[in-house]
């Protein structure tokens, strides 16, 4: 009896229920954008994005501006320069990736030893913090997360067109550089309000697990996009819950949980289901 | 109405990296036209159809269409990862991506989808995962889509490539069927006997054009070796041109094969 009333103990500390929600959101949040990086083969992208969003977090904390001001312009900057780099096919998108990425990171790393200022805040974007979650946060991770599912709704066949076949896309009448626009936007800017939760060396897992794991469960696009941000949510639910019982990383313990179902997926999806995930690049 | 000129390429030519594809293309499409364009790999055929689609911009002349033409295109069967996860009719209601918003598939659209899988011999098939599917039916599936979009051009990337013989004459026997129903259409092929023989109009080019014309003055030894940069016998056989590849009889001649 005792055992189940200690379930409910963390209930009792704001710091963990405002946690929980947004872990919750967040875990949503990546799912959805994670089927659209997984079936495009760029799972790297959320890896590489969130590096180039910790150089903003640093240079915003160093310039002390506004964290989400000045480290959402730079994301957004970065996701938009990968996109164009991308398409204009001189080099791969791994590599563009790569250099704007690891730059922007490098870029980060200097500012802090040059000035060597809130290491703290700094600690809190690479790993995530869960005492780090405030009000702001919540509104930020709730707001995305309704922009994001208005906007694969209302733009959804554009955003399955120009996934599936975007040069037949484009002869169609969608104009596909901007629908990758309006993806490395929400992407990026999804990465800004999440990471404070997960932690930027993290958040690439929340953004491809789910995806992965939603595939080899369902052969529908439409189906992937509300399996994918249940098993988020589920995932960051369960792995805030967990991670306090057995005083662990909340954001390792969200992402082992999100892993469990990746492997029971893989257990019980048979050949098919591991064939589905066997055609995703990078994954 | 009837030969109403609809695309025209003037002095048109496009590059990749600097790299010229195609060189000073004058060439016209009319409604009607049944145009099959060959020519060797890197010889600019999908280069040209890209500068009709509008998805590559010329570096010299220009291409004019007619105000407000609808063109579909089908591209190479390969050009897909067929392991996506949709189904035909998902595939089929994405050329509304436009006008429509909802997700949802409204019954006018399934119905109309249904029409044309029908017509297409994917009659039931709707709800099939594109993997299900044949090489010969992921082909047909293209063309579907394309025909739900009411194209008054249909432009096809190879659609004979890396199909079986069967397939091939189902695709040709289609095609001619969808061209007597009033739709024009430009095709591009490497197949000279399965399919460009057998087309009303046929344009050669390497680059540029060599020839544009009927088959039976465009298959020609001299315009295939201009075109291929190889000799190539043509024989008439029941009123339509057979090229014989000459290089081929040589090596089997060398390797001591019958000839």
């Amino acid at each position: 009896m005792s055992t189940v009333a200690g379930i409910w103990t963390p209930y009792q500390f704001d710091f963990f229920t405002n946690g929980l929600l947004v872990a919750t959101l967040a875990g949503a949040l990546c799912g959805v954008l994670g089927v659209f990086v997984v079936l495009r083969g760029m799972s790297y992208i959320g890896h590489g994005l969130s590096h180039a969003v910790f150089g903003g977090a640093a240079a915003s904390a160093v310039m002390a501006v506004n964290f989400f001001l000045g480290a959402g312009i730079w994301g957004v900057g970065s996701g938009l320069l990968i996109g164009r780099i991308a398409r204009r096919r001189i080099i791969g998108a791994d590599a563009a990736i790569g250099v704007v990425t690891t730059a922007s990171f490098a870029l980060g790393l200097a500012l802090i030893n040059r000035y060597g200022q809130a290491r703290k805040s700094i600690e809190a974007v690479l790993f995530g913090s869960i005492l780090g979650v405030d009000s702001a946060d919540i509104v930020a991770v709730a707001l995305m997360s309704v922009a994001t599912a208005a906007t694969v709704v209302l733009a959804y066949r554009r955003l399955l067109f120009a996934t599936f076949d975007p040069e037949v896309a484009e002869v169609s009448g969608v104009r596909v550089p901007r629908v990758e626009a309006l993806l490395m936007v929400m992407l990026s800017l999804t990465i800004l309000v999440t990471m404070r939760v997960i932690g930027t060396l993290l958040i690439s897992a929340m953004l491809v697990i789910p995806a992965s794991t939603a595939r080899m469960l369902t052969n529908s696009f439409s189906r992937m996009l509300w399996l994918s941000p249940l098993i988020g949510a589920v995932a960051g639910f369960l792995g805030m819950n967990i991670s306090y019982h057995l005083d662990l990383s909340a954001s390792a313990t969200v992402i082992l949980v999100a892993t469990v179902f990746f492997v029971a997926s893989y257990a019980v999806s048979g050949v098919r289901g591991r064939a589905r995930i066997a055609h995703l690049h990078h994954v | 109405m009837s030969h109403e000129l609809l695309v025209e390429c003037a002095h048109l030519s496009c590059a990749y990296d600097q790299n010229l594809a195609i060189s000073n293309v004058n060439f016209e499409i009319r409604h009607g036209d049944f145009v099959g364009v060959v020519g060797p790999s890197g010889s600019g055929k999908t280069t040209l159809l890209r500068a009709i689609l509008g998805t590559i911009k010329p570096v010299n002349g220009h291409v004019t269409k007619k105000p407000g033409l609808r063109m579909s295109y089908v591209p190479q069967v390969e050009s897909v990862d067929w392991n996506f996860p949709v189904t035909v009719l998902e595939v089929m209601v994405m050329t509304r991506s436009r006008t429509r918003l909802s997700p949802r598939i409204r019954p006018e659209e399934r119905t109309e989808a249904e029409t044309v899988l029908e017509r297409l011999g994917l009659g039931g098939l709707g709800d099939r995962h594109i993997r299900e599917l044949s090489g010969g039916q992921q082909q047909r599936v293209f063309i579907a889509r394309a025909l739900f979009h009411r194209p008054e051009l249909l432009v096809l990337d190879e659609p004979t490539s890396g199909v079986d013989v069967r397939t091939r004459h189902e695709v040709l026997h289609l095609l001619a069927d969808l061209h007597e129903g009033g739709v024009s259409i430009v095709l591009t092929t490497h197949d000279l006997n399965g399919l460009a023989a057998h087309l009303p109009r046929l344009v050669c080019m390497n680059k540029r054009i060599v020839a544009d014309g009927a088959p039976l003055d465009v298959l020609t030894p001299a315009v295939l070796e201009e075109t291929h940069g190889a000799p190539m016998e043509v024989l008439l056989h029941g009123g339509v041109a057979v090229v014989l590849d000459t290089a081929s009889d040589e090596a089997v001649r060398r390797f001591g094969g019958a000839t």
